[in-house]
C-alpha cells in the first residue's frame, strides 16, 4: 500500500478545538491497526472548510470528511484507508472556487526535482511546439486563448509576441521579469520557487515563437531562494539538453541567464527593467518605440510577466480553445491572488476570472478576521485603487475593475475593515509612489510630493477645504504627463478614496476627526477616572512626562505634553483610555 | 559625494579586489562592458557588504567606464549600500499588509528604542535599520527581520526583548572568541 496522508483540522465555530485530541486518537487507532508506519497524520493551519466539525482529508484520493464523530475514526480507517471505499455520509461537496493553473505545480512536485516536472507533463508543451508547430500555430493557438499579460496591464500576449515575430532582425531577445516590487503581493515569488520549470519552459516557448535566441530573467535580489531556483532549473535544462543548441534535435537553439535587480520598484516598468540590464540606471524611457519593435541594446525584445510565462505550457498542451472557455468574455484563464489585509485565511488563491470578490473574501477567505464588518477591498497595489463594500458582487476581470477605479495589477488583495483609514491608506500608497520614483520626470516627481504633503496635512488636521480640488488637479497632470505607468497610475489609491470616501476626507478636514482612530495628530487621549485601577502602569510607560499622578490620587493625562503616540492606551489592562 | 582618496589600501582590501577581477574576467560578457556591471556592483556588495569606493574605482578602471556612472548606479538602487552594515542589520517590512497591521507603530518605537533614523547605524555598529516592501509573510504580520530571522506578529512591546536577545548574543560571541573557543559563523544565528 502507498503512503497516505491524513490532514485534520478542527473547523467548529465558537467551540474549543479539539484537533490535538482528535489527532492523538487517530495516531492510536492507528497504532493498533498496525498502519503507523504507511500513514501519516497532519494537523493543518487551514483545510478549506468552516464550520464543518472535525474536518478530515485523505491523500491521495482527495476525499474530504466533514463532522467527523469519534466514532466515525474506526470506519474511516478501515474502509476508506485501508479500503479505498469512500464513506458518502461523511464525504462534503468540495467547494472550491479556485482553480489552478499557474499554481498547478507549487506545492505538489519537488521544484529542485528536474524528474518531477517531467513526471507532471513538464516540457511536453516544448516538444509538440518545437516539433509540430510552425511559430505563427503558436501565435495562432495564443490568440485563441485571449491570454492577457498578468503584469497588470493586460496587453493581449499574442499581439506582443507577433509584433516581435514581424520585425526581422538577427538577435531578438525574451525577458521574463520577475521585479515583483508590489507590497503585498508575491505570488511571481511563489512561482518561480515552487515551479522554476514551467517558467522557463513558457519563456522557451515564447522564443520558438518570435524567433529569440537567448533569454533574460531579471528577479528580484530580494528574492534569493527564487533565484537559487531558478539557477538550478536552468542547469538541469542544459544537463537535459533542454537548453543550448538544436534544442531536441531541431533548429532550435535558445540559452538563458539570469540578472538581478537591486531594489528599485521602477524597475518593473518594462524600459526601466531593459535599462537595469543593460548597466544603467532604471530610468523609464518613452514609448514608443515599443520594446518589441526596439528593445534590448535596440533589438525586438518581449518582455512577460512571471505569471504569463507559466500560463504558456498549459494552453500549449491542453488548447487555445481550452483556456479560452476559462473565465469571462475579454478576460481569459484564470488569477493568482495575493489575499491578506484583515480576513482569516490570507494567502494565495487562484481563481477564473469574473469569480466575484464576495466568493473571494468570504468563501475562499474565510471571512472577517474580527467581527468588525468589511470596508473596501484594495487591489492593484499603489497603482490600484480601493474597491468599497457596495460593490463586493462585481465579478472580478480586468475590464470590471477598471471601471470600478482600480485595476488588476500584479494581482494584491488586501481586505480592510472598520479600523482600516483610507485617508491613511492612500498617504501610505501614494508615499510609496513618491519613494520609489525615479526623479526623470516633472509630473511624477513633483506632483507626487505635493499631493503627499497635502495628504500629509489632511491627516495631521491642519487641511483646508480647497486641498481636496487641489489634489485632483495635480491628479490629472500626473495622469497625462508622466512618462511611466508608475507616475500615470500614482494617484489611483487617492482618486478612488476620493471617489467612494469622500466623506472620510471631509470629516478629517471639517471636524478634524478621524472615525478609524489610525490618524494619530487627530485623536485625543484622556484617563477615564471612574475605569482607573491607579495601577500606575500608563504613568511608568509615558516617556514624554504627559502623565503626572501618584497611586492615591490617581493620574491625569496633559494634552499639552502628549504626543499622541499611544503606548499608555496599549498598556492600560483595564481600558480606562479613552482615544478619540 | 565620494571624499577624496587619503589612505592606502589595505591588504584584505586588496586581496578582494583580486577576487573582483577574476569574477569580471570569468563572468560571462553581455553585449558590452555596461551589460557587466550590474553583476559585478552585485558581487561587490556580496563579498564587502557594501560598495567601497576602491572597488567602485577598480571596477571602473577594468570595464572603462566613469566614476560617476558607476556612483550613480550605487545610490539609484536600494540594495546597494555605500556604506558597511551594522552587524545586526533590521528590516522592516512596510508592505501593505504589515501597514494595515499596524506596522507603523513598530517603526516608531524601534526608532526610539535605538535613538536611530532610517538607514543610519548606531554608534557602536552594532544596530541599523531600514524598510524593506513585503517579505512575503503577509499572513503573519506585522513582520520584522533581524539578519537572518524572522520575528511574525509582531507588537512594539516586544522589540526591547528582541534588541536585547541580540546584545546578550553578542556578548556571548564576544567570550567565546576571546577564549579562543572558536567564533560563530554567523550572529545573527
Amino acid at each position: 500500500m502507498d503512503k497516505k496522508i491524513v490532514l485534520l483540522k478542527d473547523t467548529s465555530i465558537g467551540a474549543a478545538d479539539k484537533t490535538k485530541e482528535y489527532y492523538s486518537l487517530i495516531l492510536n487507532l492507528l497504532r493498533d491497526q498496525n498502519l503507523q508506519d504507511s500513514v501519516q497524520v497532519v494537523r493543518v493551519a487551514d483545510i478549506g472548510f468552516y464550520d464543518q466539525g472535525l474536518v478530515l482529508k485523505i491523500l491521495p484520493g482527495q476525499v474530504t470528511y466533514g463532522r467527523v464523530q469519534e466514532s466515525d475514526l474506526l470506519p474511516v480507517i478501515t474502509e476508506t484507508i485501508q479500503g479505498n471505499k469512500v464513506l458518502d455520509r461523511l464525504a462534503l461537496e468540495p467547494n472550491e472556487k479556485q482553480l489552478r493553473i499557474v499554481l498547478r505545480n507549487c506545492g505538489q512536485i519537488d521544484p529542485e526535482n528536474f524528474d518531477d516536472y517531467i513526471a507532471a507533463d513538464g516540457y511536453a508543451a516544448l516538444k509538440k511546439v518545437i516539433t509540430e508547430y510552425k511559430p505563427e500555430q503558436v501565435i495562432e493557438q495564443l490568440k485563441a486563448s485571449g491570454l492577457r499579460g498578468r503584469g497588470g496591464a493586460g496587453y493581449p500576449t499574442w499581439m506582443k509576441w507577433n509584433f516581435a515575430r514581424q520585425v526581422k532582425a538577427e538577435q531578438k531577445y525574451i525577458v521574463c521579469n520577475g521585479d515583483e516590487g508590489d507590497p503585498g503581493a508575491y505570488m511571481d515569488r511563489s512561482v518561480l520557487e515552487g515551479d522554476p520549470h514551467s517558467v522557463i519552459e513558457g519563456m522557451m516557448i515564447g522564443a520558438y515563437a518570435i524567433g529569440a535566441s537567448q533569454g533574460y530573467f531579471y528577479i528580484r535580489a530580494e528574492y534569493p531562494l527564487a533565484v537559487e531556483r531558478i539557477q538550478k532549473a536552468i542547469a538541469q535544462a542544459y544537463e537535459y539538453g533542454l537548453l543550448g543548441k538544436n534544442i531536441l534535435g531541431t533548429d532550435f537553439s535558445f540559452d538563458v541567464e539570469i540578472r538581478l535587480g537591486a531594489g528599485a520598484f521602477v524597475c518593473g516598468e518594462e524600459t526601466a527593467l531593459l535599462a537595469s540590464i543593460e548597466g544603467k540606471r532604471g530610468t523609464p524611457q518613452p514609448r514608443p518605440p515599443y520594446p518589441s519593435i526596439k528593445g534590448l541594446w535596440g533589438k525586438p525584445t518581449v518582455i512577460n510577466n512571471v505569471e504569463t510565462l507559466a500560463n504558456i505550457p498549459v494552453i500549449l498542451l491542453k488548447g487555445g480553445a481550452w483556456f479560452g472557455k476559462i473565465g469571462t468574455e475579454k478576460s481569459k484563464g484564470t488569477k493568482v491572488f495575493a489575499l491578506t489585509g484583515k480576513i482569516k485565511n490570507s494567502g494565495l488563491i487562484e481563481v477564473p476570472m469574473g469569480t466575484t470578490i464576495r466568493d473571494i473574501v468570504y468563501h475562499i477567505g474565510g471571512g472577517m478576521l474580527a467581527s468588525k464588518g468589511i470596508k473596501a477591498v484594495q487591489t492593484g497595489g499603489p497603482s490600484g485603487g480601493v474597491i468599497p463594500k457596495e460593490f463586493l458582487d462585481e465579478p472580478v476581470d480586468y475590464e470590471n475593475l477598471q471601471k470600478l477605479g482600480s485595476i488588476m495589477g500584479s494581482g494584491g488583495m488586501i481586505v480592510m475593515d472598520e479600523d482600516d483609514c483610507l485617508v491613511d491608506i492612500a498617504k501610505f500608497y501614494l508615499k510609496f509612489c513618491v519613494e520609489e520614483s525615479c526623479g526623470k520626470c516633472a509630473p511624477c516627481r513633483i506632483g507626487g510630493f505635493q499631493m503627499l504633503s497635502l495628504l500629509e496635512n489632511i491627516t495631521s488636521g491642519k487641511g483646508t477645504a480647497s486641498d481636496l480640488a487641489k489634489m485632483r488637479r495635480i491628479a490629472l497632470a500626473m495622469q497625462k504627463a508622466s512618462l511611466c505607468g508608475l507616475g500615470q497610475t500614482a494617484s489611483n489609491p487617492v482618486l478612488s478614496t476620493l471617489k467612494y470616501f469622500a466623506a472620510e476626507y471631509k470629516s478629517h478636514i471639517e471636524d478634524k476627526k478621524c472615525v478609524a482612530g489610525k490618524c494619530r495628530y487627530l485623536l485625543n487621549y484622556q484617563i477615564i477616572p471612574e475605569k482607573c485601577k491607579k495601577c500606575g502602569l500608563c504613568l511608568t510607560n509615558c516617556v514624554f512626562g504627559a502623565i503626572t499622578g501618584n497611586r492615591e490620587q490617581g493620574y491625569i493625562l496633559d494634552p499639552a505634553k502628549c504626543t499622541k503616540c499611544g503606548r499608555c492606551y496599549e498598556v492600560c489592562k483595564f481600558k480606562a483610555i479613552n482615544k478619540g | 559625494m565620494i571624499p577624496a582618496k587619503t589612505k592606502p589600501i589595505s591588504k584584505e582590501t586588496q586581496s578582494k579586489l583580486k577576487k573582483v577581477g577574476e569574477y569580471l574576467e570569468t563572468s560571462p560578457r553581455l553585449k558590452d562592458q555596461q551589460g557587466q556591471l550590474m553583476g559585478a556592483l552585485h558581487y561587490v556588495q556580496t563579498l564587502f557588504g557594501y560598495l567601497p569606493q576602491e572597488a567602485m574605482e577598480y571596477i571602473s578602471e577594468k570595464l572603462s567606464i566613469p566614476t560617476a556612472h558607476i556612483y550613480g548606479m550605487a545610490t539609484f538602487y536600494n540594495y546597494f549600500s555605500l556604506q558597511p552594515k551594522a552587524k545586526y542589520q533590521i528590516y522592516l517590512c512596510k508592505g501593505t499588509a504589515c501597514y494595515v497591521a499596524g506596522g507603523a507603530r513598530i517603526q516608531e518605537r524601534l526608532k526610539e528604542e535605538l535613538k536611530i533614523g532610517l538607514g543610519e547605524t548606531t554608534p557602536d555598529g552594532m544596530f541599523g535599520w531600514n524598510i524593506t516592501r513585503c517579505l512575503g509573510c503577509c499572513g503573519l504580520s506585522p513582520v520584522m527581520q533581524v539578519n537572518e530571522d524572522i520575528y511574525v506578529r509582531m507588537v512594539p512591546e516586544k522589540i526591547p526583548a528582541i534588541l536585547e536577545k541580540y546584545r546578550r548574543q553578542d556578548k556571548k560571541a564576544a567570550k567565546v572568541k576571546e577564549a579562543g573557543i572558536g567564533a560563530f559563523d554567523h550572529p545573527g544565528k
